[in-house]
């Protein structure tokens, strides 16, 4: 696997370890997020006149979904103002050694050290996404909660455990972060080895042990990395670095597949497939079934969401693993096989919630003028935009965009299923046998790409 | 890293493509027609939800706007017209361009007015049948080509 390191450069090493340069785009993000929070709850209620509900759900989306995942995976973890008041009364200090804190420290319970909680809390929020999207004083509530959890959160147990276990944004940056063309990892394992203090993961004087609990020295996938470089700052061996590498690498690995994540793959397609009809197909009833919370309309909605990614979906894509084991005569296991097979959805979710966010994003951009000159709605005209009309960009190139993006995500998935068909394949099978077996999760993915096909440009 | 190999099997894979990307559409085309349509646009959907013409009829569309101000933007064609409540406003074009348009509403109606879309389909969908192909075309260069 091709890699480049760019901590190689002194100037990008130096930069890199300095806490100010994050620290500062962390406090300028809080300032915003809290504005974002104040603007959604005392200004105007109408949606796309309000700053929370442009600047969260149309700008920071657009930017997260189209550039900061696909390129960099978890930087926006990296520098997300959300845990950053719990890390401070956590270590008493933001730029200096850790102090004694403010906090219980307690372990994360060993029955969630997964990312379940995450897949509910990310459930919930789709639930009721026709009403967080669009209402400026659920916005505002819900950013509200997250910074009050992740505070609770970081009072009671030891570092980033909201960001690791809880935050429903940073499981499915998790999951797709396997893309990105970065990696933080060390240079050589066996340096590691023979270090006995563990810096990267204790801390020392010139960093935080490893916020996300993570070792770094077995650390092989993005998945919990929040590329936060504190194991930079801290190994006293020179032995970690960060690279930049071929997309996808992380699908690469066979090693530390998980039935959680399995199921983070169905739950982010899955929802992108129900956005792509909710939000942005013609079906009226669709959309008031999904914006009247509460009703037997509502219900039937999010019964069938939650019948979509966790129950549909998944038993779809059960049967293509049962046809693919009896077509190779495979002797894996099937749980085994699921939940390898279901990293090929990885490339091929990221891609489908890139595609809705193209149409999502570039008709409703032009909202953001107004709202910049008047974030709260008082009849201001801070730059001069404050009447600028309403115009969708690009609305002729999008579908050809969104074809090519979902196209480009069926390739990946084919890929990177066509490789874990071969790892779990005997030596003296040839490729004939391993394309057999990668066919039905081809197939599977086929069927899903030309349903998304349907929706977004049909 | 993917090894790709300019073996026969590529060509004919290319050629396959480049065939599905410039096909001619096979559907023979209609004498163009006048097509006149009344949408009623209410919170948060137009009735009908998707209107169907052929290449190069004369479209005219009647808004009747049914609670409150709504628009009628159509993309790709980027013409808008709105209605007041209870009052009809038209439009007319020529439908000279092919495929699936979303049409959606340009004057802020509520809470979901961001999502009041509908569909204007000219013709055949080409690009979503062409997609469809390359995309099944994925897969077979999925099953017969890649090798690792």
């Amino acid at each position: 696997m091709t890699t480049i390191e760019l901590t190689r450069n002194s100037i990008v090493k130096a930069t890199l370890r300095s806490r100010w340069p994050q620290l500062i785009i962390r406090a300028i993000a809080l300032a915003g997020f809290v504005f974002v929070i104040f603007s959604g709850l005392i200004g105007t209620p109408v949606g796309n006149r309000n700053f929370s509900i442009v600047f969260v759900w149309i700008v920071w989306w657009a930017l997260l979904m189209l550039i900061v995942v696909p390129f960099l995976g978890r930087g926006w973890c990296a520098v997300c103002p959300i845990p950053l008041p719990g890390e401070w009364l956590q270590n008493g200090a933001l730029l200096g050694p850790r102090k004694k804190g403010f906090s219980l420290k307690r372990k994360w319970p060993r029955r969630f050290r997964n990312i379940w909680l995450q897949n509910i809390a990310f459930t919930l929020l789709a639930l009721f996404s026709a009403v967080v999207l669009t209402q400026p004083s659920v916005t505002g509530v819900v950013l509200l909660l997250f910074l009050i959890t992740a505070l609770a959160t970081s009072l009671i147990f030891e570092r980033r455990a909201f960001c690791r276990y809880l935050c429903p944004v940073g499981g499915f940056i998790g999951l797709y972060s396997q893309v990105a063309p970065v990696e933080v990892r060390v240079k050589d394992p066996a340096v590691c080895a023979v270090h006995t203090k563990k810096t990267c993961y204790t801390g020392s004087q010139e960093g935080y042990g490893c916020p996300w609990l993570v070792y770094p020295g077995t650390l092989t996938k993005n998945t919990n990395c929040g590329l936060c470089l504190e194991c930079l700052r801290t190994c006293t061996q020179d032995n970690v670095a960060l690279n930049l590498r071929t997309f996808g690498a992380d699908l690469q690995q066979s090693n530390g597949r998980k039935l959680d994540e399995a199921f983070k793959a169905f739950i982010m397609l899955g929802a992108a497939l129900i956005y792509s009809a909710v939000m942005l197909g013609p079906w009226g009833a669709l959309k008031t079934a999904a914006h009247s919370i509460g009703t037997p309309q509502w219900l039937m909605y999010a019964l069938t969401l939650l019948g979509i990614v966790y129950v549909i979906l998944p038993g779809a894509f059960l049967l293509a693993v049962v046809a693919s084991r009896a077509l190779a005569k495979s002797k894996e296991t099937l749980k085994n096989t699921f939940i390898a097979f279901a990293y090929a959805l990885v490339p091929l979710g990221l891609m489908a919630w890139i595609a809705f966010s193209l149409s999502f994003v570039f008709a409703s951009l032009s909202y953001l003028w107004p709202t910049l000159s008047d974030p709260l709605g008082q009849g201001w005209n801070l730059f001069g935009t404050a009447d600028v009309a309403w115009q969708p960009y690009l609305m002729s190139s999008v579908p050809f965009l969104q074809a090519g993006v979902l196209i480009g995500g069926l390739w990946c998935a084919c890929v990177t299923a066509r490789r874990i068909a071969r790892e779990a394949a005997a030596e003296k099978q040839q490729g004939r046998e391993v394309a057999l077996r990668a066919l039905p999760v081809m197939g599977f993915c086929f069927i899903v790409t030309a349903g998304l096909m349907g929706l977004l440009i049909g | 890293m993917i090894r790709v190999h300019l073996s026969p099997r590529w060509i004919v894979i290319g050629l396959l493509a480049l065939a599905i990307v410039v096909m001619p559409d096979p559907i023979a085309l209609a004498a163009p027609a006048e097509q006149h349509f009344r949408i009623e646009a209410s919170r948060f959907q137009y009735t009908p939800e998707a209107i169907h013409v052929n290449p190069g009829d004369h479209v005219t569309i009647d808004l009747i706007a049914t609670d409150v101000v709504h628009g009628l933007y159509i993309d790709g064609y980027d013409l808008n017209v709105t209605a007041d409540p209870g009052q009809t406003a038209s439009l007319s074009f020529v439908a000279d361009r092919a495929g699936s348009f979303r049409f959606r509403c340009s004057v802020t109606c509520g809470a979901l007015h961001p999502f009041m879309i509908g569909k204007l389909s000219v013709g055949s969908n080409d690009l979503l049948w062409r997609a469809i192909g390359l995309g099944a075309l994925a897969v077979v260069a999925g099953i017969w080509v890649i090798r690792k």
